[in-house]
């Protein structure tokens, strides 16, 4: 059975990763839940931290902390360093091509109402389109939507099939001369579908038009090159790629983030200031009004580093043996059905049991220390489409074991039988 | 059954399996949508009324055990009450599944069936998902109090 090779193969420790000592450098996973191991598989709604991000930021803190790019005296220097420092190791771990290309913000929800309301200020009016897909989180329609109703503009949006693909040719006929911008997810965070952007990118790119990615999820679970993708836009958080919350990234082409108006006023994103007239700052100081979350970034710099550190590939092959056990696994419990089941994906399973509610699911996993999503991920038009109120969702992090993924199928036996 | 559990008790699983006074009810009053947009559930409720004592009341829906069994029981439990006696009868349920036993535990406040739902305090999200019907049934209830003054 191609399920039990997977496992062993794992269950036996690999050259290439070992998940035992990766577990050890995660605090949090070493407590009990209602008196069970903790087994956490709720990674899409956040992620865990390692110890080293934690302890960045209390070093920061202890040692560090002053205001950014304003003191001359030495800590306001170290703390400049520290921030600009995250900045660069952003920068290179999306191989954006300059520094200034890479916006912090708070959250990729951020990133998307920045953009909404930047670009949407001076590319957008009456009668034009905006393009978002039908697998999308609410971060990334109801900034568009919002902006639609504003100027008069309109939503499309593009479908999927029912394993959750993108219909590309549907995709193709919606771009048009009215289409000012098309705003994509990655990796779905219901799904676990890996959209093809780089062709969407392409495609868009042939008739001009600028594309933003949402890669929330992407981030932490796929090699990302904006570059290479060629994207106008990507959007992600801090806190889903083993860093804190309340800091995120946006990555935008310095050509359209140099011409889009700024996000707020206030200080730092002014060169000069009267009472008549203000003079803007240079990029990315621009979009970066007020005191930033420097701890934020300086956490955030760490998560890479040991991301980085781990090796993003060897994360990629492992997180792919542990899906398809996932989805094999799932798949073998009578009366559950996998919703997402696109040949292209990663780290996230969504499920529903035949007469079970998924919260009731979630609620009897937990008591035997299974922490899973149930509800509607912040994708309620994705729920209208399989005609389902909520899902029930497993979502992995390199930190998740074979084992564990046994402990929350043998913890659904246990709902079924429940409700049976 | 093997599996014990404070929030699942036997009578509540029996009514998610087989909800009471399930379906649309003919020739209602009175009705309301109720929804839970965090976890998806929806129902709607039916009232008949005499003057303001509730003479029949159904649901419709779907949504988790929770929200089902208390739906059901609380149809159970409301049939020949007032509209008065179902504001005290849902503070009392209110205060039991958030934990506020003082007023829950008072002599008057025998609950009778609903008390399988004092689990419910144990899991605060799962609140709503206990509350849910109820509060459409106010709304239902307060609705036609509103056409009933303007009569
Ligand atoms: C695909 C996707 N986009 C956007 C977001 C929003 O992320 P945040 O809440 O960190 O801004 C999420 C978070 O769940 C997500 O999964």
């Amino acid at each position: 059975m191609r399920a039990a090779n997977v496992a062993s193969r794992a269950h036996q420790g690999s050259a290439w990763f070992d998940v035992e000592r990766v577990r050890a450098d995660f605090p949090i996973l070493k407590q009990q839940i209602h008196g069970h191991p903790l087994v956490y598989l709720d990674n899409a709604a956040t992620s865990q931290k390692p110890q080293s991000v934690i302890d960045a930021i209390s070093r920061f803190y202890s040692t560090d902390n002053a205001n950014i790019h304003r003191g001359v005296h030495l800590l306001s220097q170290r703390a400049t360093d520290a921030y600009e420092g995250a900045r660069e190791k952003l920068q290179r771990f999306i191989n954006a091509a300059e520094p200034r290309e890479t916006i912090f913000v708070r959250s990729a929800t951020e990133a998307v109402n920045l953009v909404a309301r930047c670009y949407g200020a001076s590319h957008v009016g009456p009668g034009d389109e905006i393009i978002i897909s039908a697998m999308e989180h609410h971060s990334n329609i109801v900034p568009w939507q919002m902006l639609c109703e504003e100027k008069g503009a309109r939503l499309r949006i593009i479908p999927i099939t029912d394993e959750g693909e993108l219909i590309l040719e549907e995709y193709e006929k919606l771009l048009g001369p009215r289409t000012r911008l098309v705003s994509v997810v990655h990796l779905s965070n219901v799904l676990g579908t890996i959209n093809p952007i780089k062709e969407m990118i392409r495609i868009a790119h042939a008739r001009q038009i600028p594309v933003f990615v949402d890669g929330a999820q992407a981030a932490s679970h796929l090699r990302v090159d904006v570059q290479d993708l060629d994207c106008d836009f990507y959007a992600f958080s801090g806190h889903k790629l083993y860093g804190p919350s309340g800091i995120g990234v946006l990555y935008g082409k310095a050509r359209f983030l140099e011409e889009m108006p700024p996000y707020q006023g206030g200080g730092d994103m002014i060169s000069t200031v009267t009472f008549e007239k203000t003079r803007y700052n240079v990029l990315p100081y621009k979009y970066e009004a007020g005191t930033p979350n420097i701890a934020g970034a300086v956490g955030l710099g760490a998560a890479i580093d040991y991301f980085e550190g781990l090796g993003v590939e060897n994360v990629i092959r492992y997180e792919a043996d542990l899906l398809s056990y996932l989805m094999e696994s799932l798949a073998s419990v009578p009366d559950v059905k996998l919703i997402g089941t696109a040949p292209h994906k990663a780290s996230v399973q969504s499920f529903s049991v035949a007469g079970v509610h998924p919260h009731d699911i979630g609620t009897i996993v937990d008591e035997h220390g299974v922490a899973i999503r149930t509800g509607h991920h912040c994708a309620q038009p994705l729920m209208d489409f399989y005609h389902v109120p909520a899902t029930a969702r497993a979502s992995l992090a390199f930190y998740n074991t074979f084992d564990e993924i046994d402990a929350l199928v043998a913890a659904l036996h246990k709902a079924i039988e429940v409700f049976k | 059954m093997s599996y014990f559990n404070e929030l699942y008790q036997e009578v509540i699983l029996d009514h998610n399996k087989r909800p009471r006074n399930f379906g649309e009810l003919p020739g209602a009053d009175s009705r309301a949508n109720g929804n839970n947009p965090l976890c998806g559930d929806r129902l709607t409720v039916y009232l008949k009324l005499d003057g303001k004592t509730v003479t029949d009341v159904r649901f419709k829906g779907a949504g988790c055990a929770i929200s089902t069994a208390s739906a059901s029981l609380m149809t159970e439990a409301l049939k020949g009450k007032t509209v008065e006696e179902i504001e005290h009868l849902f503070a009392r349920f209110r205060a039991m599944v958030t934990g506020k036993t003082s007023l829950a535990e008072e002599p008057a406040a025998k609950l009778g069936k609903l008390e399988v739902f004092r689990g419910v305090s144990d899991y605060p999200v799962r609140v709503k998902c206990a509350t849910l019907a109820w509060h459409t049934m106010l709304a239902a209830l307060r609705q036609s109090d509103e056409t009933v003054s303007t009569e």
